[in-house]
């Protein structure tokens, strides 16, 4: 018998090509932009730039508002992931045990996934409006004299609360599918060991959705990092004032609202730096302790 | 990062739209940010300007907020693919008229093109808002407005108090106001009006380098060495404790809407926001100027503009630049200018525009549109021609952020003033090195 054998073949670049183009296009080539330009103060209408070393960096963290910024993006990040992935357990498990009329639960439970940041971000601003707003009155029945936009705390509330909200519905549908995939013979041989459904839950499912979990914790911080710009810009109304912006929001203040090019660069370099140290923490760390199969 | 080739990537080709074909007309493209009615009324110009001669046309097109237009600008620029003219902001002119050879200045252009030109014409308080250290006039002044105060008659009446010319007359009636179930007074823009139009109110210096006209390198703040402006501050804090004052935060319409509402009886707002007020408020209003402490020597005197201006930009063809101070000229018509005034609320910026509205008899059936051209027509001091400081919309964002904690009891004044000196002149510190 005749021994086929395959050159090396361009084929596999080929096929591989686009994706490498959409990675150098519109990671490598902007990141290594920011590099450069975060160690220039730049003209913004000829780009004749100045080269001032690390003054971007110093100048950026050393304002006062960075290390505000910072602890907010902290708190902020881990809020959301706790409420939004908290809240959506506990529903996916409730939605789970309903037999009959899964699917209105399910519907009713996931639409507002299908709801646009910056709509978001409108109906929390209508919803908690320091004047007019419905979430305000409630608050203010309950003797807290909300007023967002103008109190650092109270808007911090209202950010967190609806960008948490709007993450609930995919961490749900997460979960379902996650609960949904734990096979039934393992429940029911639990069920016999075990008579409290709390501690059978603890023990047995929730070690079982660890993969689901990890997955979500790593999309959840993203999301808390990235996609929650649209929420903040809108609630923000043009004016940060004295509220609490995200480092995510303040590279675009800086930025796009402010001009300073390179201080922008700067911030973003760290941010970076910091998911990049963050993600390795998460695969590092706490994928271990995820088993999968 | 990539964010400006990407800008103007994506905006080539609606440049290039704007741009259009080749006939005996020169079109040029005109950037702006006026969105809403504003933009229809920028819109009815352009179409009046076109139908008006037959050389030249020109299009506006809307490029979102100040700030996006202004980015917009930037990125198209530095791709070489620049309009003609474009709307910059206030807290932007710093660094467009900062950045060398970008712009055609005003008065050039129309010399240069055979227009006439006097500095004259021009209202005193918009002839040198956008002008150069020597007084060249470098941006057109467009849309302008300034800080003026509201006051609902109803309130008033019922407290049996008069408006207040000075802020010691605020402090007798105030408790008065406040007694007959008003908050007494509201503002909605903190930076411009208690700040930039403190200081030209009191004709006091904002910053060093003649308000910082004199060049970027070495402008510094003097807000924390005015003794005037900590005491005003001071003052608005107890009035605020003693609720004669409210802030409803950096937000512009959050402390207009309790004004209209009828909860707040004295509002200092913009003299181009008559237009809103007469639709959405059901109490009679009434405007007069922006009150000044009467124990500072010299105090009373015109304020500042806000707003924003139109800047021709360089690197286009010498036909395409005479078109653009054909329209500069036709904007700077009395009826244009009327026209604009009287559908918008911003003033206008020539004086025979505003006899023109006099004449007309505009201000019998609309008293309180008279009230900022009124005002800033007021004599004006040293310190009354305008400021120019770089990166200043993060100057104006630093000084919110520290009033907001002063109001909310986070910091005391002297604090908070000492911190937008200290994080303002670093500001500017870094914006002479762009522009050096």
């Amino acid at each position: 018998m005749k021994k086929v054998q395959f050159g090396p073949s361009w084929t596999p670049y080929l096929l591989l090509a686009p994706q490498l183009i959409i990675v150098a296009l519109f990671f490598l080539w902007p990141a290594g932009e920011a590099l450069r330009s975060s160690f220039y103060l730049e003209d913004p209408f000829f780009g004749n730039a100045t080269f001032v070393g690390f003054d971007n960096y110093v100048d950026s963290t050393s304002a006062a508002d960075y290390g505000r910024s910072a602890q907010f993006t902290a708190v902020f990040t881990v809020s959301i992931c706790v409420i939004s992935l908290g809240i959506a357990l506990a529903l996916a498990v409730s939605a789970d045990a309903v037999l009959r009329g899964k699917s209105p639960y399910k519907t009713a439970l996931m639409w507002v996934y299908a709801i646009a940041p910056p709509v978001a971000g409108l109906i929390g601003v209508m919803m908690f409006d320091q004047h007019i707003g419905p979430l305000s009155d409630f608050a203010r029945w309950l003797g807290w004299e909300m007023q967002v936009g103008v109190s650092y705390f109270d808007t911090a509330v209202a950010m967190i609360t609806v960008a948490a909200w709007k993450q609930i519905p995919v961490n749900f549908i997460f979960f379902l599918s996650g609960l949904q995939g734990i096979p039934n013979s393992l429940r029911e041989a639990a069920a016999i060991d075990c008579r409290s459904p709390a501690r059978r839950f603890w023990t047995v499912v929730f070690p079982l959705l660890a993969p689901t979990s990890f997955f979500l914790l790593v999309i959840n911080i993203t999301y808390a990092f990235f996609e929650t710009f649209g929420v903040i810009d809108v609630m923000l109304k043009g004016e940060p004032g004295n509220n609490p912006v995200t480092l995510v929001y303040k590279v675009f203040l800086d930025g796009f609202r402010g001009q300073d090019l390179g201080g922008s660069s700067a911030q973003s370099v760290i941010l970076m730096i910091a998911v990049f140290a963050l993600t390795i923490v998460q695969f590092r760390l706490i994928e271990r302790r995820v088993h999968y199969s | 990062m990539l964010r400006s080739t990407l800008l103007a990537a994506a905006l080539a080709p609606a440049f290039v739209l704007g741009a259009g074909a080749a006939n005996a007309q020169t079109e040029i493209a005109w950037w702006h940010a006026m969105g809403g009615r504003l933009g229809e009324v920028v819109n009815e110009i352009a179409t009046r300007f076109n139908a008006s001669q037959s050389d030249y046309k020109i299009t506006p097109i809307f490029k979102g907020n100040y700030e996006e237009t202004l980015t917009a600008t930037i990125a198209a620029f530095r791709a070489g693919e620049q309009p003609n003219i474009v709307q910059v902001f206030d807290a932007g002119s710093a660094t467009i008229i900062g950045a060398q050879g970008a712009v055609l200045p005003a008065e050039d252009l129309l010399k240069n093109n055979g227009v006439a030109f006097d500095a004259n014409d021009y209202i005193e308080g918009v002839r040198y808002f956008y002008a150069d250290s020597a007084g060249k006039m470098v941006g057109m002044p467009f849309n302008s407005s300034t800080p003026v105060m509201y006051y609902n008659t109803e309130a008033l009446e019922k407290a049996g108090v008069q408006p207040p010319k000075t802020w010691e007359e605020f402090e007798e009636i105030a408790p008065k106001l406040k007694d007959a179930g008003y908050v007494p007074l509201a503002q909605s823009h903190t930076p411009w009006i208690f700040v930039e139009n403190f200081f030209s109110r009191h004709n006091l210096q904002f910053a060093t380098n003649n308000n910082g006209y004199d060049g970027a390198e070495g402008t510094k703040l003097l807000l924390s060495q005015t003794p005037e402006l900590k005491r005003h501050f001071e003052k608005l804090k107890a009035w605020k404790d003693e609720g004669l004052y409210a802030y409803y935060g950096a937000g512009w319409s959050d402390n207009q809407a309790p004004f209209e509402n009828g909860d707040v009886a004295m509002w200092l707002g913009s003299s181009g926001s008559f237009g809103g007020l007469s639709q959405s408020m059901k109490a009679p209003f009434q405007a007069t100027y922006l009150p000044y402490w009467g124990d500072v020597e010299g105090a009373g005197g015109t304020t500042f503009i806000g707003g924003a201006a139109l800047f021709a930009l360089a690197g286009h063809p010498a036909e395409e630049n005479q078109a653009s101070a054909a329209f500069f000229e036709y904007l700077t018509s009395p009826e244009i200018q009327f026209y604009w005034h009287e559908e918008t609320g911003y003033v206008p910026i020539t004086t025979a525009a505003y006899e023109l509205a006099k004449s007309e008899g505009y201000y019998d059936e609309a008293p309180s549109a008279e009230t900022g051209i009124l005002q800033l027509s007021l004599p004006g001091g040293e310190w009354t021609k305008g400021y120019r400081m770089g990166f200043y919309v993060q100057i104006r964002d630093v000084m919110n952020r520290e009033f907001g904690k002063v109001f909310a009891g986070e910091t005391t004044v002297d604090e908070a003033l000492k911190t937008i000196d200290e994080e303002g002149d670093r500001l500017l510190e870094r914006f002479a090195k762009t522009s050096g």
